[in-house]
This record gives C-alpha cells, structure tokens and sequence, in this order.
C-alpha cells in the first residue's frame, strides 16, 4: 500500500514472514512531542486471526489509523499486500443516512455496491435497511460498521473495539460472525480489542500493545495462560 | 390588498433568491466546516458576467447559464485558495474575507461603480388579484424551485451526492471508505459558486447589482442559512423566504431605510435563538 523509507537498522523482528499479508517494520508514529508509537514490528498473514490487545492509551487505535492512512508514520515501514478495511472505534456511522447507504459507501473505492452479500452474512441488518443508520442499536451499528467495511471487498479487516459498549451477548453473536467470515472467505482479521478474553478466544496470534510498543507477542492461546498477561488483561487467576 | 399582493410576491422571489445564497453557505459549511463569507460575491460576479455576455450579444439563457458555470468556476477558485492549506478553521475563515474584498476590488477595477441591470425574459407582466407582477418575478421562483429540486435530487438520489452526505456526517468514516474529503469540499465550493451565481444571475433584473453588493447578499443569505444552523438546506429555504417576505412588508408598510435594520436585528434574534438551541442539545 505505501513503502517509507526505513532510516534505521533492520527489523529486531526477523521472524516476520515475506508473505505477510500485511506487515509493519519498526514503525514510529507520533502526535507533536508525544510518542504514539515506538518501533512497533508486527504482521497479519493471509487468512489469519490476529489479536491486539493492550490497555487503554497504549497506541492500538493509532496503528489501526496509520495502517488505514489517517496518521503518517515519522519511521518505520508498512507493507500491504492486500486490501485493508477498518472498522473504526465506535463504530463512526454516518447516522443520517440509511442502513443500505452506509453499506454501499463502503464500496467508494471501486467494486460491486451490491450490499446483498452483508445481508446474507447480517440477516437482520435486511428489514433494517432503510432505517436511518444512526437510530439502530448498538449491536446493530457494529453489524452495519463491519458491512459497510467488507463492502470494499477487503482481504485484512482490522476491527477495532469490536465490544465496546456492547452486551456480551451480542459480541459474541458478531464475534462468530467475523470467525465464519474468516473461515468461509480467507478474509483475515486484526482484531483490537480492550475485552483480552473475547480476543484471545477467537484468534490464533496476538501481540500486546503497551506504551507504544509491542511488550509480548505469540500464540493466542499461549498468551491467554500468560500470568502477566493474565493479570493485567484477563482479571485475576489463571482459570484455565 | 393590491400592494399586499405585490409585497408577497416580491418578498416570495426575493426570498428564494436569498435561499440560494444560503443553500451556499450550508453545502460549504457542511463539508467543510467553513463559514464562506465570500457567498455574496458569486452573486455579485453572476450578475455582471450576465450583464457583460448579453452586451456582447450572447442570447439570453446562453448568458445566465454561463454566468452560473462562471461563478462555480470562481466558487472552485476560492476553494482552493480557502482550504487546500489545511488551515485552521478560523484562517480559512478569515480568507473568504478577505477574498471577498478582493472581489470587491476586481469587480470594481473591470466594471467600475455604477450599477448594472438587465432586463429578463421579456413578455408581459400579468396581473395577480389586481396587482402587476413583473413576469421575471415568476422566473425567479420557477428557476429557484428547479434548482433547490436539482439540489434535493443530487443529494438524495445519486452515490456521489450520499458520499458528500457522508463527507458532513463523518469526515473520518468518510476518509476511511476511500472518500477523499478535500476534493469533496472543493465540490461544494463549486456548487456554493454555482447557487450563489444563480442567486445573482436572478436577482439583477430586480434591483440593480453594483460591485460591493456582497456583504449585504452575504449578510441576508448567512442569516437564512442561521435558521437551520448552516446544516440544513431545508430550513435555510424557510429561513430565506422569512428574510425576504419580512424585507418587503417592512420596505412597504413602514420604510425602505429600515429594511437592513430589521433584517439584522432578526439575524441577532436567530443567532441568540440558535446558541440556546445548541446550548440545550449539548445539555441532553
């Protein structure tokens, strides 16, 4: 998608594929004087379920903004082998226009603006979809908001806070609709998510954002019995 | 009842005329969140780029339409030089001041001071409940009601017109999807140009047009557009016939010098009712 020059020494990282789908190579992202992001390496590869977790402050929003190209990266480099759509925090509706409208903006860039196939994946959002996008629930706009994402026919849709704000039962009712997207399509997802639990479940990767930098990174699973991670991210003993 | 008539009438032309003007400043203000004071000039410009073709032969119809593309044109202009810079949105405030002085002395050095008119579409006056209507009266609404319909279609129909929706609803959501925001407020400059050059093209048969005419057009059309606090098209119509039937009544039954006066005072009161309104909305 975009290649910057990389001023600095090699990646510490080597253990990024050269097939990732998509990859990031030191990449320092900065608000004025304040540090967002410090040197962060990580990757998605094709087809996989990636968790970022990491508490409140910690830079996972920023990344998902300099991947998508709101931020500009100060160093580091972004490899992009695929098409990258991002489900905002809060979803970021446009609430005056209609459920199908929002669906079919999702596809500006190019492509079928046939919102049919998000109805087939949300089967709920199809009697919705002349209702004005900003009077739906919650769990609704979450639905509408990753729609309106794979409407751009992405290969990574990078969701961020998937949960917030929402019931647990209806997170987990999307959650298992990003899965089966994953495993029906190959669509891989970057999942960012303050809810660790939630994350680690569904994904089989995950890194842990803190400070700007990425403090542990390895199997979902592994990371989920992690004491530290644990305790910082999952409340409490280790349950499992 | 004659003069009623008249007033109604006039103030009716008038007031779509100023609805134009301040349909300008919402499709601007939407996307961009720029207060273009510079919204009167496009009028100012639409009406002597009219009056200079139809002197130089160019048909009547031919002349107006391309003053219109002519004022979106310099509606696209001041776009450029109002937001391309990613400024603040205060300097970029400040610009259409100062662009719409700069107007003021253009209009000036190629036109001079005296004022201009044109006549419209000759035909016959017709007669109203015993009161005379100048036929261009009728124009100006028919024209008007075709472009605020255009508008709506544009806006309400089309994908393009639902991305800019989507440019003023949320600017980052709209990035995000692939809209390129920038460009998306240039188009409303130029369709601000365009609606502020109709607004002129129309209204210089009515009362003559001079060079520093935009600050008043100006003023009249931001306070229309204050009525639906710079967002809505819908109620900036409302809020433009208000302004132009409450011009008229008082020029009529009380004295043309206070025309302006109330005018602004109405602006004040629609100001103050606005920052009530929103000092509510944000209480919710």
């Amino acid at each position: 998608m975009k290649l910057l020059e990389s001023v600095e020494q090699p990646t510490p990282n080597g253990s990024i594929p050269s097939d990732a789908l998509l990859a990031t190579y030191n990449l320092v992202v900065r608000y004025g004087a304040a540090v967002a992001l410090d040197g962060v390496s990580m990757y998605v590869g094709k087809g996989e379920m990636v968790a970022l977790i990491g508490p409140n402050g910690a830079g996972k929003s920023t990344l998902l903004n300099t991947l998508s190209g709101i931020n500009r990266p100060a160093a580091g480099k972004i490899i992009c082998n695929g098409k990258l759509a991002h489900v905002p925090e809060g979803r970021q509706l446009f609430p005056e226009l209609t459920v199908e409208d929002n669906l079919r903006l999702g596809a500006y860039r190019g492509g079928s603006r046939d919102p049919s196939p998000m109805y087939e994946l949300f089967p709920q959002l199809h009697r919705l979809r002349h209702r004005r996008a900003g009077g739906l629930s919650g769990g609704e706009q979450q639905m509408v908001a990753i729609g309106r994402a794979l409407m751009a026919h992405p290969d990574i849709v990078a969701v961020d806070e998937l949960s917030q704000g929402l019931a647990p039962i209806v997170v987990s009712d999307i959650a298992n609709h990003l899965v089966s997207l994953n495993k029906q399509n190959g669509t891989a997802v970057l999942l960012v998510e303050q809810n660790a639990q939630l994350a680690l479940d569904i994904t089989s990767r995950a890194y842990v954002l803190e400070n700007g930098r990425i403090s542990k990174e390895g199997r979902s699973a592994d990371l989920a019995r992690d004491p530290a991670v644990h305790k910082a991210y999952l409340g409490g003993q280790v349950s499992r | 009842m004659t003069a009623f008539v008249e007033y109604l009438m006039t103030g009716i032309a008038r007031g779509l005329v100023f609805a134009l003007l301040a349909m300008g400043f919402v499709f601007i203000y939407r996307v961009t969140r720029v207060v273009n004071f510079a919204q009167g000039a496009f009028a100012v410009f639409g009406g002597f780029i009219t009056y200079s073709l139809l002197r130089a032969g160019v048909p009547q119809g031919v002349s107006e339409l391309l003053a219109i593309l002519a004022a979106a044109l310099i509606g696209l202009i001041f776009g450029i030089i109002t937001i391309a810079g990613d400024l603040p949105l205060l300097a970029s405030l400040i610009i259409t001041i100062g662009l719409s002085i700069l107007s003021e002395a253009i209009l000036m050095l190629i036109w001079g001071t005296t004022p201009i008119t044109y006549s419209g579409l000759t035909g016959h006056d017709f007669v109203i409940l015993g009161a005379f209507i100048q036929r261009q009266y009728l124009i100006v609404v028919l024209a008007s009601l075709a472009l605020f319909a255009l508008v709506a279609l544009a806006f309400g129909r089309t994908y393009f017109g639902k991305a800019m929706t989507a440019c003023a609803s949320n600017p980052y959501a709209a990035k995000l999807s692939g809209i390129n925001v920038k460009r998306m407020g240039l188009v409303a400059f130029m369709l601000g140009g365009a609606l502020g050059g109709a607004a002129g093209v129309l209204i210089t048969p009515l009362s003559p047009m001079t060079y520093d005419a935009d600050v008043s057009l100006a003023i009249t059309g931001f306070a229309a557009a204050i009525v639906g606090g710079l967002t809505s098209p819908g109620l900036a119509v409302i809020g433009g016939l208000v302004f132009g039937l409450a011009e008229q009544f008082v020029a009529g039954y009380w004295s043309p010098s206070n025309e302006t006066a109330v005018a602004l005072a109405l602006l004040i009161i629609l100001l103050l009712w606005q920052a009530r309104r929103m000092r509510l909305e944000g209480l919710e």
